[in-house]
């Protein structure tokens, strides 16, 4: 009897003792969706590569990373999310929380991860508020960092920035001097700066907006919009779009044989099976994207290329929690601990060559963007593939091309 | 801009009857309030794309197959669930919502999140009065019109379609003139599905198929069959030919609010039922029977 109380105690003990050994890091996301499935894949390859080369050293000590997969459920249920961080940070002591994708969702999970004083590094909401939060009560939301994508005021400078390469390349193919856009945006809180910012911008960029069209975000049916804008002799319609409507905009601007060319945010068509789900009927439609084979840093060809060949298709933005899990090594490497409080001084200084992106951080914990650094990249669905074609002087980028006339 | 508004109206006016047509036949006829009737539909679309996309069997085969399957299982439903609280009304409501988000989150498990698309049936399209319109949405207005008239036939012209109208106008004389009232009813569950189903095949190529397409097609269903008269196919098809055109003139009108099509549709529906509770139909339905 009491030998077998002191066996069972002895393997208590190494129990703990191997629990100890590992640095635990929750993935929040929505698994169930493509969002979520590049959260876990992201995680994983980073989880593997640190290790399989021996784990992350805090302080001299070797420590393996076990990754905690936590389905937030977010774009069906806010308090979905909420519960599943929560979970996570009692009952599976995670010491590291990664991913979140619904802003929404994400601001309601970030309040918990500032109760609780945990490191939340985001890997999916554009929201400037999270990081608004960070800059207003710097002591409470010191804790969260967004890795990826940069805030939704930056995306607009990305955006701008393309369009007007496309315009330039519409004037020298079309021989007009004021390409005419129609502004197709869904009906989001998020979408209407960004529209306001089209209106005001484009004139003064030499271009003619024809109109503004507004659909549901989750609007299966957009004939009747695609035909107004066929009718206005829109050259280019400018796409600011989340949900599903991206998919039915991207297949029913096909099958319409419409002459003009879609660009702009259409988070349906970053993904791998956006040419599927639009029945192979979206040729030319282009969006803001993160990552491809092309060289943003030295790390992004084989990222990609592993991702590829790991899990037999292109990752997404948020595959971003590879490059958060590499950037929260890197600062616990240099701190020396997995205390939070240590930790945050760290990250702030830091300037880390990821796969998406050189990230720094400013003072709202955002990612800096900047040219040549940070500023994502542009994409074109040809013929079945997503081809990089922006910014131009980076490596692996291809022609961007109008429909035929 | 007008012939855009002609063109469109009726095109979606089309999609919209093709869905109403079996709601219509299954809330109005045989007051059975099946809310898992647009569920069926998404049911529906997903047998047709695993057969389709995933088996390889092509349309014809595909299409029958997804339509016969679901409707089979929705008789199954009737025997396990409906039939059991038919009398309740609300019990009928409540068990047909569950069913339908059992459905939706069986699809979740089974599909995950991610949207789906079909191959058109028929590729291409043709111009009318400058309107670019695909050959699919031409196939689901000649479907809508050849599955409103099947309907009407088996309504108006079967011993079926007569015992279905008896039983809807009073079950318990039905029942007493020796009528199997339940095997009515199922048989009624059974053609509204195999409808639903095959607006599933047939419109799902031209949307996208994830688990909660059902939800928005249901609130327009409602909207339509109220606005038509409850029960009118008649009612059903013009109201669904009103909600069409409607939404389209929202988007062509107001642009910035194409958002509001589905509200405005609404609203128009609000209207009508404040001036003629029945619905523009509904009279002429009391006739019918």
């Amino acid at each position: 009897m009491l030998r077998s109380i002191i066996l069972a105690a002895a393997a208590a003990l190494v129990a703990t003792s191997a629990q100890a050994q590992t640095i635990k890091i929750a993935i929040l996301g929505p698994m169930s969706f493509v969002q979520g499935e590049n959260h876990w894949a992201g995680a994983e390859m980073a989880r593997d590569e640190i290790n399989k080369a021996g784990g992350i050293s805090v302080g001299g000590k070797r420590m393996q990373v076990e990754l905690i997969r936590a389905d937030t459920n977010e774009i069906q249920s806010v308090s979905d999310a909420t519960n599943a961080i929560e979970r996570v940070v009692t009952r599976d002591k995670a010491d590291f929380l990664i991913g979140g994708f619904r802003s929404e969702a994400v601001l309601a999970m970030q309040e918990v991860a500032m109760d609780y004083k945990k490191i939340f590094l985001g890997a999916g909401a554009a929201h400037s508020k999270l990081g608004a939060n960070v800059e207003a009560k710097y002591d409470r939301y010191k804790y969260w960092f967004r890795v990826t994508p940069v805030k939704d005021t930056d995306l607009v400078r990305t955006l701008f920035a393309v369009l007007n390469t496309i315009a330039q390349q519409i004037r020298t193919e079309l021989k007009t001097d004021m390409p005419k856009v129609a502004i197709l945006a869904e009906k989001a809180v998020w979408t209407e700066a960004l529209i306001a910012a089209a209106q005001k911008n484009l004139p003064a960029m030499k271009m003619e907006v024809v109109g503004t069209w507004q659909p549901s975000a989750t609007a299966t049916d957009v004939t009747a919009e695609l035909s107004a804008i066929d009718r206005s002799g829109a050259q280019l319609v400018f796409t600011i779009l989340s949900g599903p409507v991206g998919i039915s905009v991207g297949r029913q601007m096909g099958e319409r044989g419409m002459k003009a060319v879609a660009w702009g945010i259409n988070v349906e068509a970053q993904k791998e099976e956006f040419w599927q789900a639009a029945a192979g009927k979206a040729q030319f439609v282009s969006t803001l994207d993160t990552l491809a084979e092309v060289e943003i840093t030295p790390k992004t060809i084989p990222f990609v290329k592993a991702f590829k060949a790991r899990f037999k298709k292109a990752p997404t933005y948020n595959a971003g929690t590879y490059d958060a899990i590499m950037l929260l090594k890197a600062a616990i490497e240099q701190a020396g601990t997995t205390n939070a409080d240590k930790l945050v001084p760290v990250l702030e200084k830091m300037s880390y060559v990821a796969a998406a992106a050189v990230l720094e951080f400013d003072k709202r914990h955002d990612p800096v963007w900047a040219p040549g650094k940070n500023t994502g990249i542009a994409v074109q669905w040809q013929d079945g593939k997503k081809v990089p074609f922006w910014p131009p002087n980076m490596k692996g980028m291809q022609p961007f091309k109008l429909p035929a006339r | 801009m007008l012939q855009d508004i002609l063109v469109t109206g009726l095109v979606n006016g089309g999609v919209y009857a093709l869905l109403a047509v079996g709601f219509s036949l299954v809330f109005g006829v045989a007051r059975i309030v099946n809310i898992a009737h647009t569920a069926f539909y998404m049911l529906a679309a997903y047998a047709f794309y695993t057969l389709l996309v995933k088996g390889g069997l092509g349309f014809v085969l595909s299409g029958v197959l997804a339509v016969g399957g679901v409707t089979l299982l929705s008789v199954l439903c009737y025997r396990l669930v409906i039939e059991p609280v038919r009398e309740h009304e609300a019990a009928v409501l409540i068990a047909t919502v569950a069913l339908a988000y059992i459905f939706q989150e069986l699809m979740l498990l089974t599909f995950g999140g991610h949207y789906l698309g079909i191959p058109s049936t028929l590729e291409g399209g043709v111009r009318l009065l400058g309107v670019s319109i695909p050959y699919q949405r031409m196939l689901i207005l000649v479907v809508a019109a050849v599955m409103l008239t099947a309907v009407w036939f088996i309504l108006y012209r079967t011993r079926l379609g007569l015992a279905i109208r008896a039983t809807a106008n009073d079950l318990e004389v039905a029942n007493l003139m020796g009528m199997n009232v339940n095997r009515v009813a199922m048989a009624t569950v059974a053609i509204s599905v195999a409808l639903a189903a095959i607006a599933g095949v047939v419109v799902a190529p031209v949307f996208v198929v994830d688990p909660f397409m059902w939800l928005s097609p249901l609130v327009t269903m409602l909207a339509i069959v109220v606005l038509g008269g409850l029960g009118s196919l008649k009612g059903s098809l013009i109201g669904a030919l009103i909600i069409g055109y409607v939404e389209a003139i929202t988007v062509f009108a107001l642009p910035a609010g194409a958002y509001l099509k589905g509200a405005v549709a609404l609203a128009i529906m609000v209207a009508v039922l404040l001036a003629r509770p029945e619905g523009l139909f509904g009279v002429a339905f009391e006739e019918e029977r």
